[in-house]
C-alpha cells in the first residue's frame, strides 16, 4: 500500500468505524514511516470532523457517531506515545462530570467517546461530582476545558455553584467551562456564566476545538 | 395487582389484566424551544393543543410537567394542572424533579394522581413519600440509588424492592400505589439497553409484583424512524410485563400497536376494543371523503 493508501484508509475506515481495520492502517502506516501527526491531521481527524458534521445535519446516527469514535480513539492509543515523543501539541485537555446530586451519565459518556476521537484527553470525574472535585480536577490535570452535566431542573443550578467555586479558587481564567444536558438551554448556560453549550456531542465537539483554538490564538 | 388513579369525575385501572395505560408525554418543555419560551412569559396556550391532540390519539393519562430553565415551576405546575383538569377527564400524571413544584401540583389537583417521581435517595424518599401520602397519590418509583442508574437488571430490582419496602413499611403507603419504572434508555447509546430493560421488567412484575410505568420514547433517542422502534418496543416490553407507559400519544402507529398487544394479551375481550377503534377510523376516513367530495 502507497502512504497515500494508508492515508485514504485510515480515513475510510474510521468513518464506518471499522476498529480493526483502523488499527492495521494505522500500525501499517507506522511501519511504512508515515509520521504519527500526519495519520492523525490528514486522515483520523478530517474523517471524525465528517462524521460530526454528517450527525449534526441529520444523516448519520448515535451509534455510527460512537462506532467512529472508539475506532478513532484506538489509533489514538498507538499514536499518543509517539506523538508525546515528537511533541506535537495535544488537542486539548477537556475535564468532564456529572454535577452533584445528579447520577444521569449516558449522554456525558457519548460525549467523553466523541471527545477522545476528536484527539482530546478526556479525564471524566464520573457522577455526582462536587464543586471541590471540580477544583481539585482544575488543579491536578489543568485542563483547557470543564465540561458539567445536569439531567435535572433540579440539578442544573449546581452549574452556577460550580462556576461560583472555581472563581472562589482563583482558577475561573484558566479554563473554559462549558454545560449540557437534556434540560440545559443556551439562555440558560449564559445565565449561569458558562463560556459554552452544546445540544448533543457533536456540537460540543466543535465548539470544544474552536475554544481551545482561540486560547491558544489568544 | 390494580393501581387507580381518578380526576374528580373519571377513573383508570392499572394491572396484568388491564388494557395498557397510555400515559401521554406531550405536556413537557423538554427540548422544546418554543413551548420554553411561552413557559417563561406564563403562556399556556400550547397546553390545550397537547391534550387535545393527545386524548384524540388514545392517552389514558397525562403527564404535566412544567421543567423548563428559568421559569417559576411550582407556580406553572400548579396552574398547568388547573387549566388541563378543565380541558379533561383523564387522570393525571405530576411530573417534577422539583418538590416544591409537587406540592404545587397535588394541592391544585382534583383526585388521586400519580406523582413522578420517586428515587431510592434517602433525601428525595423523605421529602417527596411524606407529600404522596398527605394527598392519597400514588408514586412512580425509580431504581436508582446516589451513586449511579444501575444498568443490571438485578440491580434494579434489587433498589426497587427496598423503594417499595420504605413506602409501604415506614410512610404506610399502599404497595398497589406505588408502580415502578424500570428505567428505559436509548438503544443507540448500546444496543443491549432496551433488552436489559425488558429483563428488569419482568423481574420487577413477576418478583415484586407491582405496576409499571416507563418513559417509553427514551429507547430510540438518536436513532431514525423512531416511531417505527417506539411501535416495537412497546409490545415487547408488554410482553414482559409493562403495564403503562409514558409515551407519545399522537401517533397512530405507536397507539396502534399498543392496541394490537393488548387483544394479542387476552385484555381486549373479544377484540371489541380493536373493532371499535377501526369503526372509529372508518368513519373518520368516510367523514373526509365526503368532506373532500362535497
Amino acid at each position: 500500500m502507497t502512504p497515500d493508501e494508508i492515508l485514504k484508509g485510515l480515513y475510510d475506515e474510521t468513518m464506518v468505524g471499522n476498529k480493526p481495520a483502523v488499527l492495521a492502517l494505522t500500525q501499517a502506516g507506522l511501519d511504512a514511516g508515515i509520521l504519527p501527526e500526519t495519520m492523525l491531521f490528514e486522515a483520523l481527524i478530517p474523517s471524525l470532523e465528517e462524521v460530526g458534521a454528517r450527525f449534526e445535519r441529520g444523516d448519520w446516527f448515535v451509534p455510527e457517531m460512537l462506532i467512529a469514535g472508539k475506532a478513532m480513539a484506538g489509533a489514538l492509543d498507538l499514536l499518543r506515545p509517539l506523538l508525546a515523543q515528537t511533541g506535537v501539541e495535544s488537542v486539548g485537555t477537556f475535564l468532564m462530570g456529572t454535577v452533584k446530586g445528579d447520577v444521569h451519565d449516558i449522554g456525558k459518556n457519548l460525549v467523553n467517546i466523541m471527545l477522545e476521537g476528536a484527539g482530546f484527553t478526556v479525564i471524566d470525574l464520573g457522577v455526582q461530582v462536587p464543586p471541590e472535585k471540580f477544583i481539585a480536577g482544575i488543579e491536578e490535570h489543568q485542563p483547557d476545558i470543564v465540561g458539567m452535566s445536569a439531567f435535572l431542573t433540579t440539578t442544573m443550578p449546581m452549574f452556577k455553584a460550580n462556576i461560583n467555586a472555581i472563581e472562589k479558587a482563583g482558577l475561573r481564567d484558566k479554563v473554559v467551562i462549558m454545560v449540557g444536558g437534556a434540560p440545559v438551554t443556551q439562555e440558560y448556560a449564559d445565565v449561569c456564566g458558562a463560556d459554552g453549550y452544546a445540544a448533543d456531542a457533536a456540537t460540543a465537539v466543535r465548539k470544544a476545538k474552536d475554544f481551545v483554538a482561540a486560547k491558544r490564538a489568544g | 395487582m390494580h393501581t387507580v388513579l381518578s380526576s374528580a369525575k373519571a377513573s383508570v385501572t392499572m394491572g396484568p389484566d388491564q388494557p395498557f395505560c397510555i400515559i401521554g408525554e406531550r405536556i413537557n418543555p423538554t427540548g422544546r424551544k418554543k413551548f420554553q419560551e411561552q413557559l417563561r412569559a406564563n403562556d399556556l396556550s400550547s397546553v390545550e393543543i397537547d391534550v387535545h391532540d393527545q386524548i384524540a390519539g388514545g392517552a389514558m393519562m397525562l403527564d404535566v410537567n412544567m421543567g423548563a430553565p428559568l421559569v417559576d415551576e411550582a407556580k406553572l405546575l400548579g396552574e398547568a394542572v388547573t387549566l388541563v383538569q378543565s380541558l379533561t377527564d383523564v387522570p393525571l400524571c405530576i411530573d417534577s424533579s422539583v418538590v416544591e413544584a409537587l406540592e404545587a401540583g397535588l394541592a391544585a389537583y382534583q383526585g388521586k394522581a400519580l406523582v413522578n417521581s420517586v428515587t431510592m435517595e434517602r433525601e428525595r424518599i423523605d421529602l417527596i413519600l411524606p407529600l404522596v401520602k398527605r394527598y392519597g397519590a400514588a408514586v412512580i418509583a425509580l431504581p436508582n440509588d446516589e451513586e449511579a442508574i444501575p444498568e443490571d437488571p438485578h440491580r434494579r430490582l434489587e433498589l426497587a424492592k427496598q423503594l417499595v419496602g420504605i413506602a409501604t413499611e415506614e410512610f404506610g403507603i399502599p404497595i398497589e400505589d406505588i408502580v415502578v419504572d424500570p428505567l428505559a434508555m436509548p438503544v443507540g447509546a448500546d444496543h443491549t439497553l432496551a433488552y436489559k430493560t425488558m429483563e428488569a421488567i419482568h423481574l420487577i412484575s413477576t418478583e415484586i409484583g407491582v405496576n409499571t410505568t416507563l418513559g417509553a420514547s427514551n429507547v430510540s433517542f438518536g436513532m431514525p424512524d423512531r416511531h417505527t422502534l417506539n411501535a416495537v418496543f412497546l409490545p415487547m416490553a408488554i410482553q414482559a410485563g409493562l403495564t403503562s407507559a409514558i409515551m407519545d400519544s399522537r401517533t397512530a402507529q405507536i397507539v396502534t400497536a399498543v392496541k394490537g398487544a393488548d387483544l394479542m394479551k387476552g385484555n381486549d375481550e373479544w377484540g371489541a376494543n380493536w373493532i371499535a377503534a377501526h369503526r372509529a377510523k372508518q368513519a373518520a376516513a368516510d367523514a373526509a371523503a365526503k368532506a373532500a367530495g362535497a
